[in-house]
């Protein structure tokens, strides 16, 4: 029976894809980088990879600013205030 | 008698990275750097109430913030003007991320509360641990725990709407349009 026989394929399919099915319930998937991702859940991997990416652009803001190092006058006023007599 | 010049390079090591707070405060780079002398002055002043060997970067963030909170925080915090002033200011625009991306993440932190938006710079940027910025913030851990976490889910909210766009051709174009690029 074309019934039975398209059961018994799907079984034998879902066979060979058993091993994913416990690791994704969306087994292929892109996150919103457009990458390719197999990680768990989707909403686990997407905040993740959005965590990582807060991170990284925090970072990389805040030490556009370090980077800028002492400005002079800023270096002159601690210079001059701690040479002072207390 | 004259300061400690192994005190001195302590706080002088700090300004850089109290600049980038002040910054991340007042979105203002005119009114940061400002805050960050008025914060030295008060230091300097009080230097006998810093205790050698404790946190000298937790201590000078503690001046700043009162003095931000107590002065600076009646004035409105001016986000339009930090949209282009702020950008301004930096030299280069980080080099793994595009100028694009750059601009929608600030964007996003510039619309979270400003308790919020304290609290992760502190933790996530600067790099203290939740006990001291609990001490700089004058709350209690759990506190700053707890706006660290709504400041991240929030952030992340705006960006993976904004995300959206990057399926299509319309990122593409603006990154161009921008001058910018993804490398």
């Amino acid at each position: 029976m074309g019934i039975r026989g398209k059961d018994e394929d799907m079984k034998h399919r879902r066979t060979n894809l058993e091993p994913l099915e416990p690791v994704a319930d969306k087994p292929e998937g892109q996150d919103p980088m457009g990458r390719t991702n197999t990680m768990p859940k989707p909403e686990a991997r997407l905040g993740r990879e959005v965590q990582a990416r807060i991170g990284q652009q925090l970072r990389a803001m805040y030490n556009d600013v370090v980077n800028q190092g002492v400005p002079d006058h800023l270096t002159d006023l601690i210079r001059r205030l701690s040479d002072e007599e207390k | 008698m004259k300061l400690d010049p192994a005190i001195r390079d302590q706080v002088l090591a700090t300004v850089p990275s109290l600049r980038a707070f002040a910054i991340s405060l007042c979105g203002n780079i005119d009114r940061a750097d400002d805050l960050v002398q008025e914060t030295l002055l008060r230091a300097l002043a009080h230097i006998d109430s810093f205790q050698p060997g404790t946190n000298m970067p937790a201590w000078l963030f503690t001046i700043l913030r009162n003095l931000f909170r107590s002065e600076y925080r009646k004035r409105r915090r001016e986000v339009e003007d930090a949209d282009g002033r702020y950008a301004e200011t930096l030299k280069s625009h980080p080099e793994q991320t595009g100028r694009v991306e750059f601009e929608e993440f600030r964007a996003a932190l510039n619309k979270l509360p400003s308790d919020q938006r304290e609290a992760l710079i502190l933790v996530g940027a600067s790099g203290f641990s939740y006990d001291d910025a609990a001490a700089i913030c004058g709350c209690a851990v759990g506190t700053i725990k707890s706006r660290v976490n709504r400041a991240r889910t929030r952030l992340a909210d705006l960006l993976a709407i904004d995300n959206v766009d990057d399926f299509g051709p319309d990122r593409a174009t603006r990154a161009v349009l921008a001058g910018g690029g993804r490398n």
